[in-house]
């Protein structure tokens, strides 16, 4: 002990802060709960007020002399093959997002779908979902949904609609289709793209037009310029040594990104020097991507070109730059010294340019083919959608289009600001919209179709490798929903077919051997074999691009930032505004809930004398909009950040005017933003929820990094830090050990911060949302956060994420304080509760030092009684209650089950048999459930690992949650000079 | 000045202050013996239902095994309500014009589903698992009583926790052979240690620790 205590110098730990004002000081925690504060807003003194606490008390007591209500049981007529009731069934579908699939399995109980989880056979997935796939299955059932088909707001039959559209079609055929136009999302459905070419060939005049906001036309565009045709890059991101993001996002948003953070994450065990990664991230906005950098450098998104320009000179892929900066060099000499096994990434919101410039690098370090391969693209078109949806709203304005069908998608909302959509779409005929809600596009339109969610469709959709997956519904359509197919069917000279035939058809022939076989061997995989597409040899342009002329546009008017346009990461491009699971979910950096903020870094508020909440004009080019002002450590300084898709007009009770319009703000020469944005103080302030002042847990090292090489001389230096008591220094008797003893390890190398655990956990746990107002008194309910700290200087921090769930402390602090029992231990060490027991003192929450407990102050859970909300509820766990405690579970139900299962087999439980929800939904395997007593089960030896460490270990608590710490890859030429960020 | 109270307020004061505590402990009581009584539990009271089915003809009298029509039960948490179908197994054949089973065909003809009154009705917070019930010894009967004998089923049993904790903490009383589950009125070998008996049954079953079977994570979830 006291020979490795010498070795102690040599590790500095790093200051660690979780927001602005705790890097300033003290202060700022109010307690807004106090029993006066209530008092006061009862209009009561303290006598009256405990006088109707008492009786309310004695009240309360009455109600459990109740008999239970009479119960009816409602069996089948003629029982389905295949059903248990009480046992869920598990079918292969794929969730498609921007036209590429992510599989999933989802698990329906007699016909309700309920949960979404990973398919582990389907490429995208390998198990894993995103924090969007989760909160699906609250869309499928959110209540605003549109629930019938309408003409000028008038219920009407599908008939009728049928009836109207054939006289449209009638009209179109006679001019060969002219001022027929179809505007629809990204289509990666083979079938779709199918029958819209079908169509198109039938009737030559008529128009298909794609357009969504986060578009991947920038992508196209720098792909044509280097390799001569617009061509999918698939990473291997497990290939690569040494990666360099160019302002891309890729391990949280993008095509294959959660394969991407399987293949980043494991490859960065420190245990394993030689395959270490180290990842390089330029990026303007702080993101998950530049979190998980071993450098992050911020870079106004304008100034990411000529970056980008220097290192292809340094790695001769161009004319060498001017004086390139140490970083570029650092970089350079990094890519150079790993050939063929690095990889230079450039991000989606890029321009063509810069698109270009990195491939060429890759092309010049001799990465084409190794850790980036080349296909054919995965949509079925990769025209630009901008021009396609400009083309479109000059021909509405010139008076050319009789009939417009808007299959999904918003783009009245979605349009850039300088293309009048929803102006030019007054011109048109025939205006017809298939979506699932009722919604700006919809108020402009004669006919609305609800359109079936993917869980109510069939359909198909294509991996960002190729690789085809039947989409089948989980159950019929709730409000008779129509899918894309069927609406084009109707244009066809088939209109009745259905979607199931559409599907079935267009795979007939392509599916090897007897079709029924393979047909259903496709459904029960969720991917169809052998349909990856192959990797293209083509002819790299090695050299960079020649600098276009918009580079050279010279600077703005002095003093304007550079705005940068976002989707949103958690509501996406604004079609999640109504899900309540995503408008509560943390943003990953920012942990803001239920808004959008013009994010700055925190020397340019200090200069524009802007703090947080601010409500700010924001003017570029000739627009402006209002937002509040949220400081954003590690922002670049001189730009400004604000995500779209909030600002919705018409997206049902839950997202309608939250937030600020990004999109009237977006033109379409520059999507992604650009310079000259004016920024002007209102005066007026703007409430913001965030769940970062929530529980703070101060001065304590509970997030624990080193780097590599710290980490070789002093392997366990995550123990070094705070001595942890020996585990027979107690007062207690040690915990007895029965059979099994479950227990958690959490890798924070790994983790992220995506979020993808907390919305698995909420879907799995029926977890209540509460609403903005009772997330901003902290009263959050999730079960699992995502803690974010960070530590250098707030200019560029290094960033940590600590994924939170109950510790299941052996010696646990909230049960020494219940005085009912209601949270009490079980033998294999989970710390129960019980909610039947609870009369909420929420003293158990007071004395938790992880603050993981949550209080119902309201009867939150009556989001369930909305007839459709309520089928959303997992049956196996129970719907909480006004003034009930509850907590992590460590999923319990999932124990259980596999629990009966092995014992009615007689054997163990197997090691990987119980897989908790957050470490099903994690794309990184950051998490890890297993039991203790089983010395080969995964979690044991994760926990052998030297950097495994309790928090809060001294406290005595001995959690069975535990974490391994970080362990970064700095690179020796920069982390000099970096030293004295941290 | 004179005295406010009269001098017999001393008696009542006294009697109220000792009585108090009888009185706190008869309410109790009260309170006690009407939540486990019949009138809250509904324990002992047949149930109306759809279908004049009766157990006592089909299971006492016919011989028909549980499992023929509580198809789940040894597989799944939910013993499994038959479908309209399993009746018209036998009754296409059998008693066709039947008044009593009027409903039943109706139910048939018309696809609608039989509304059977539910008698066995726990808390929601609680899940309990038949499967694995049945798969560690405990016979239908433990719980349900001679459902042989009923010709309108009605709950033989309080299930209150405190019953359930009766089973779960002492399961040797009430364990058989496996092969005895779905008897009705087995009995322990004559002459036979019940408590020995049970406890070797326990351990060659498997049976958890009495710890584990108490955790209140085994029940609510």
């Amino acid at each position: 002990m006291n020979k490795d205590k010498q070795l102690l110098p040599t590790y500095e730990r790093p200051q660690y802060w979780r927001s602005l004002e705790e890097l300033r000081g003290p202060g700022l925690v109010t307690e807004r709960d106090s029993a006066a504060a209530l008092a006061d807003a009862a209009g009561l003194d303290r006598r009256e007020l405990v006088k109707y606490l008492g009786v309310s008390f004695a009240m309360a007591g009455l109600t459990a002399c109740t008999r239970q209500p009479t119960e009816k049981i409602v069996p089948y007529v003629r029982q389905p093959e295949e059903i248990i009731p009480g046992k869920p069934l598990f079918f292969a579908t794929a969730m498609s997002l921007s036209g590429y699939a992510t599989g999933l399995l989802v698990e329906s109980h007699m016909g309700r779908p309920t949960k979404a989880e990973g398919n582990p056979l389907h490429p995208a997935s390998l198990g894993a979902t995103d924090a969007f796939s989760q909160a699906a299955l609250y869309d499928l059932y959110d209540p605003d949904r549109s629930q019938s088909i309408t003409f000028l707001d008038e219920i009407r039959a599908w008939p009728a609609f049928l009836s109207a559209i054939r006289v449209a079609l009638e009209k179109a055929r006679t001019k060969k289709g002219d001022g027929l136009h179809i505007l629809t999302e990204t289509v990666g459905s083979p079938t779709l793209g199918a029958q819209l070419l079908a169509l198109l060939r039938d009737l030559p005049g008529a128009r298909w037009h794609q357009w969504e906001p986060n578009n991947r036309d920038r992508v196209w565009a720098g792909a044509a310029a280097a390799f001569g045709q617009p061509v999918e890059t698939i990473l291997r991101v497990d290939r690569a040594d040494v990666i360099l993001s160019l302002d891309a996002d890729f391990l949280a948003c993008g095509p294959g990104h959660l394969r991407s953070v399987r293949e980043f994450s494991a490859r960065r065990r420190p245990r394993d020097r030689q395959k270490f990664n180290r990842l390089y991230a330029v990026e303007s906005t702080p993101s998950v991507t530049g979190a998980c950098a071993d450098h992050r450098l911020p870079l106004r998104a304008w100034d990411v070109e000529a970056f980008a320009r220097s290192v292809a000179g340094l790695v001769g892929a161009g004319s060498a730059a001017q004086a390139p900066s140490d970083f570029a060099k650092a970089v350079a000499e990094d890519l150079k010294s790993h050939r063929g096994k690095s990889l230079v990434i450039a991000g989606d919101d890029q321009p063509a340019p810069v698109q270009a410039l990195a491939h060429a690098i890759n092309a010049a370090l001799g990465n084409v083919g190794q850790t980036l391969i080349t296909t054919d693209p995965v949509p079925v078109r990769t025209e630009s959608q901008i021009d396609s949806l400009r083309q479109l709203v000059g021909d509405m304005d010139k008076g050319l289009v009789d009939t417009l069908i808007i299959l999904g998608g918003n783009p009245t909302f979605t349009a850039p600001a300088d293309v009048p959509f929803a102006h030019a779409l007054e011109k048109v005929g025939l205006r017809i919209h298939l979506g699932t809600h009722q919604d700006e596009t919809s108020a402009h339109c004669h006919w609305h179709v609800p359109e079936a969610h993917f869980l109510e469709s069939w359909s198909d959709a294509r991996a960002f490798d190729g690789t085809a997956s039947i989409v089948q519904p989980l159950i019929a359509p709730l409000y008779r929903g129509k899918t894309p197919h069927e609406i084009l069917a109707a244009l066809s000279d088939q209109p009745e077919r259905t979607s199931h035939e559409i599907v079935r058809d267009y795979w007939r022939d392509k599916l090897s051997g007897d079709f029924e076989s393979a047909w259903r061997q496709a459904l029960h995989d969720g991917v169809i074999a052998g349909t990856a597409f192959s990797p293209k040899a083509l002819a790299v342009w090695k050299s960079a691009p020649p600098s276009n002329a918009s580079a050279a546009t010279p600077e703005t008017a002095a003093g304007s930032l550079e705005i940068r346009f976002r989707p949103d990461p958690t509501i996406y491009d604004g079609r999640f505004a109504n899900n309540g699971w995503l408008q509560e979910l943390p943003k990953p950096i920012s942990k803001l809930t239920w808004d959008n903020a013009v994010m700055l870094a925190p020397q340019t508020a200090k200069r524009l004398a802007l703090t947080n909440e601010d409500v700010v004009k924001l003017e570029y080019r000739g627009r402006s909009i209002e937002a509040p002002v949220w400081i954003q450590p590690g922002h670049v300084e001189d730009a400004a950040t604000l995500h779209f898709g909030y600002g919705r007009t018409r997206a049902g009770q839950l997202g309608t005017r939250i937030g600020s319009n990004a999109n009237a703000l977006r033109t379409a020469d520059a999507p992604a933003g650009d310079r000259g944005l004016q920024i002007t103080k209102t005066g007026r302030t703007y409430s913001l929820a965030t769940t970062q002042q929530h529980d703070v847990m101060e001065g304590r090292a509970l997030v624990r990094s080193a780097t590599l090489e710290e980490f070789e001389r002093q392997p366990k230096f995550a123990h070094e830090i705070v001595e942890e008591p020996e585990s027979d220094l107690t007062m207690y008797s040690s915990f007895p050990r029965q059979e099994y003893a479950w227990a958690m390890a959490i890798d924070l190398n790994a983790c992220t911060g995506c979020n993808a655990c907390v919305v698995a956990c909420q879907a799995e746990n029926n977890i209540p949302f509460v609403g903005k107002d009772q997330v901003s008194r902290g009263r959050a309910m999730h079960w699992l956060r995502v803690d974010r700290y960070y530590s250098g200087s707030p200019d560029n921090p290094t960033t940590h994420h600590q994924p939170l769930p109950c510790m299941q402390c052996e010696n646990a602090p909230c049960e020494l304080v219940c005085p009912v029992g209601a949270t009490v231990h079980s033998a294999e060490g989970l710390n129960d509760m019980v909610y039947n027991r609870c009369v909420g003192t929420r003293y158990c929450g007071n004395n938790c030092p992880y603050k993981v407990r949550h209080f119902n102050f309201y009867h939150y859970s009556t989001k369930f009684r909305a007839p459709s909300m309520r089928m959303l509820a997992n049956p196996d766990v129970t719907v909480r209650w006004r003034g009930v405690m509850e907590k992590c579970t460590y999923c319990v139900q999932r124990i259980n089950e596999a629990k009966i299962t092995a014992e009615k087999q007689d054997r163990r439980v197997r090691d990987g048999e119980i897989v908790t929800a957050c470490q099903q939904a994690c794309p990184a395997e950051a998490i890890v459930f297993g039991d203790l007593a089983d010395s080969e089960s995964r979690v044991v030896r994760r926990k052998a690992s030297p950097t495994n460490y309790s928090l809060l270990g001294e406290l005595g608590t001995r959690p069975r949650t535990t974490y391994l710490a970080e362990v970064g890859n700095p690179n020796p030429a920069l982390a000099a000079a970096e030293s004295k960020r941290s | 000045m004179a005295q406010i109270f009269h001098r017999s307020t001393n008696t009542i004061s006294r009697v109220s202050i000792f009585g108090a505590v009888f009185l706190v402990a008869l309410l109790g009581w009260l309170f006690y013996t009407l939540e486990a009584s019949p009138y809250t539990t509904q324990q002992n009271v047949a149930r109306e239902q759809p279908v004049q089915f009766s157990h006592a003809h089909h299971v006492g009298a016919i011989g028909i095994d549980c499992r023929y029509c509580h198809t789940s039960v040894e597989r799944a948490a939910f013993a499994g309500i038959p479908p309209v179908k399993t009746c018209m197994n036998c009754h296409s054949q059998i008693w066709l014009q039947s008044s009593f089973l009027a409903p039943v065909r109706d139910a048939y003809r018309d696809d609608r589903s039989i509304e059977w009154v539910r008698v066995h009705d726990l808390p929601d917070f609680v899940y309990f698992d038949h499967s694995i019930h049945i798969n560690k010894g405990i016979g239908c009967e433990s719980c349900h009583g001679r459902v042989d004998e009923m010709p309108l089923v009605w709950q033989a049993s309080r299930l209150q926790m405190g019953w359930c904790l009766e089973c779960h903490r002492h399961p040797e009383k009430f364990i058989r052979p496996k092969s005895e589950v779905f008897t009705m009125g087995w009995a322990p070998p004559e002459g036979i240690n019940r408590e020995a008996y049970g406890l070797a049954l326990m351990k060659a079953y498997n049976l958890r620790d009495r710890s584990v079977l108490e955790s209140c994570s085994t029940c609510h979830r």
